[in-house]
């Protein structure tokens, strides 16, 4: 009679953990951990440029509220969606993004490459009532974002967290190599003091896709 | 790729792979120490485990992956920068602009290679391309009076313009109604095309702070007065001695830019088309904030053959009744 060899997993919680952590790595070392290395996964492309203190703090409403729920910001590299969206999306545009908003479901449109493609007014209208200007929407409204008002305490903060996550992945003709200088930083909360936070949603809105050009 | 990560891919693969085969063919022999079909003396509530083998259908399919993932990895990139034998990828990722991106199109024709959405792209244009080449060197006059021509221009209409113009072209406060014949940057064939091609952008200043509260009162009547609006008329009279700032754009008689031959969409004052409400308040916050509207540009999103044609459907859709010009 053999040993029973499966006897060793099966009765040690330990080792039955180990190993499955090392059975399931392979995906991730293969699949992720080079993106973090090479030069196509972390190079902005030309275009790309920080996101100003109000569209820093559009971005975190956008987020907020659950935007990415029914929103994804990733044109795959399918003729339709590039005849319906735009030129798709490439890695370089999205070497600053933390924490990337992707996404994975489309109940709306994506909006990868929003920016431009409507005015401020429509956007006003349609976040306040998007059946407004879109009569067979079934996406909410948000008015209380035009009453609430940014006090911009925060902003110098997440600019110097994105001034850490984004080090030696700036362009590589930029001399001091951080996304915010210190000047930057310092005007930050009066930038966005008394803003509503409409204006800084739709001013990020309007960045979205068009450092590719 | 440097070749120290296309090593770590390559390596790790095809570890990962040959695990897979070791471990299923192993797992195919009795290690358990109990003869097959007997029972391995686990028992629960009178469930008792008997040693039986892996299913058949169940380990043969296992096998045909593990077969279908080494000829995956030969035809397809996987394997660090092995590119694969049928050379295919799906699109141009390295691209850092736009410029990038269309000279990598034409560079993988040069090289012959394999790119899933250039293929989907050329595949479309020999279906598509003869279809609006018809149209693309005729007039747009021409298209305006053409039923097909009509159909695809409504087509593209309700994808693209009907957001702000709605579908039925009406549009709505601030979206200019495109079925009227009222015309803001103009609506010649040509003009319209400009329109969808480079975009609008209106810039009426607010003139809140310039006029003051009364000012803006005074402001508001004569401009209400202009279309022939019964209003205060001490108030109009006196808005009429400042509407010298206004004429820049709307015109001395207030007809609108258009009516001189200038290109800043300001609207005509003296008509009843209102693109942000005749309404007394609306006149006041219109002359106090300001408006700028926003038409974006089509031209890199739809390009010009199909801007082309949905020129002539807006041409037409003032124009209802005509059946040719």
């Amino acid at each position: 009679m053999s040993k029973n060899y499966h006897e060793f997993f099966e009765k040690s919680a330990g080792w039955l953990a180990i190993g499955t952590v090392v059975a399931i790595s392979f995906g991730t070392l293969v699949e992720i951990t080079p993106l973090l290395f090479l030069k196509e996964t972390t190079e902005p492309v030309d275009g790309l440029k920080p996101y100003t203190a109000l569209q820093l703090e559009g971005r975190d409403i956008f987020i907020r509220e659950g935007c990415t729920n029914c929103h994804s910001q990733m044109i795959r590299p399918f003729r339709h969606e590039v005849e319906r969206y735009g030129h798709y999306s490439v890695a370089g545009e999205s070497v600053w993004e933390h924490p990337f908003l992707w996404g994975s479901k489309r109940t709306g449109p994506d909006l990868a490459r929003v920016g431009g493609r409507y005015s401020d007014d429509w956007h006003h209208a349609h976040l306040m009532d998007p059946r407004s200007v879109v009569p067979q929407s079934n996406m909410p409204g948000y008015p209380w974002l035009d009453e609430n008002l940014l006090d911009g305490e925060l902003t110098p903060k997440k600019m110097e967290i994105f001034n850490k996550l984004t080090k030696g992945k700036m362009h590589a003709n930029d001399e001091d190599g951080v996304m915010y200088s210190a000047e930057e930083i310092a005007a930050a909360t009066d930038s966005v003091k008394g803003k509503t936070e409409m204006q800084a949603l739709i001013a990020y809105l309007q960045s979205l896709g068009t450092a590719l050009k | 790729m440097s070749s120290f990560w296309s090593t770590w891919i390559i390596v790790l693969t095809i570890a990962c792979i040959v695990f897979c085969a070791v471990i299923l063919t192993w797992n195919l022999k009795n290690h358990v120490g109990v003869k097959e079909g007997e029972s391995t003396g686990h028992d629960f509530d009178g469930i008792e485990e008997i040693n039986n083998p892996l299913p058949k259908w169940w380990t043969y399919m296992f096998y045909a992956t593990l077969i279908w993932s080494v000829y995956y990895f030969a035809a397809y990139p996987g394997l660090g920068n092995y590119k694969g034998f049928l050379n295919w990828t799906s699109s141009n990722q390295g691209i850092k602009n736009l410029a990038e991106s269309k000279a990598a199109v034409e560079q993988n024709k040069v090289e012959g290679k394999n790119v899933q959405l250039d293929r989907e792209y050329a595949a479309a244009n020999e279906t598509y391309a003869k279809e609006f080449a018809k149209y693309t060197n005729r007039d747009i006059m021409d298209l305006a009076y053409d039923p097909e021509a009509l159909k695809i221009g409504q087509r593209l209409f309700l994808q693209n313009c009907a957001q702000c113009h709605g579908s039925d072209a009406r549009g709505q406060r601030g979206y200019p109604n495109l079925t009227d014949d009222d015309w803001l940057y103009g609506g010649t064939p040509d003009k319209i095309k400009e329109t969808l091609l480079y975009g609008r952008k209106a810039a009426m200043p607010g003139w809140g702070d310039a006029l003051g509260e009364q000012g803006i009162k005074e402001m508001t009547a004569y401009v209400l007065s202009l279309s022939g609006r019964k209003v205060n008329d001490k108030e109009a009279a006196a808005g009429k001695t400042k509407f010298g700032m206004c004429a820049a754009c709307h015109g001395a008689d207030g007809k609108g830019s258009l009516a001189h031959n200038l290109p800043f969409g300001a609207p005509n004052l003296t008509d009843n088309v209102w693109l942000y409400g005749g309404s007394h308040g609306a006149v006041e916050e219109t002359l106090v904030k300001g408006r700028n509207g926003q038409m974006p540009a089509f031209k890199e999103i739809l390009g010009e053959e199909k801007i082309h044609i949905i020129s002539a459907y807006v041409y037409r859709l003032s124009r209802p009744e005509e059946s040719s010009k």
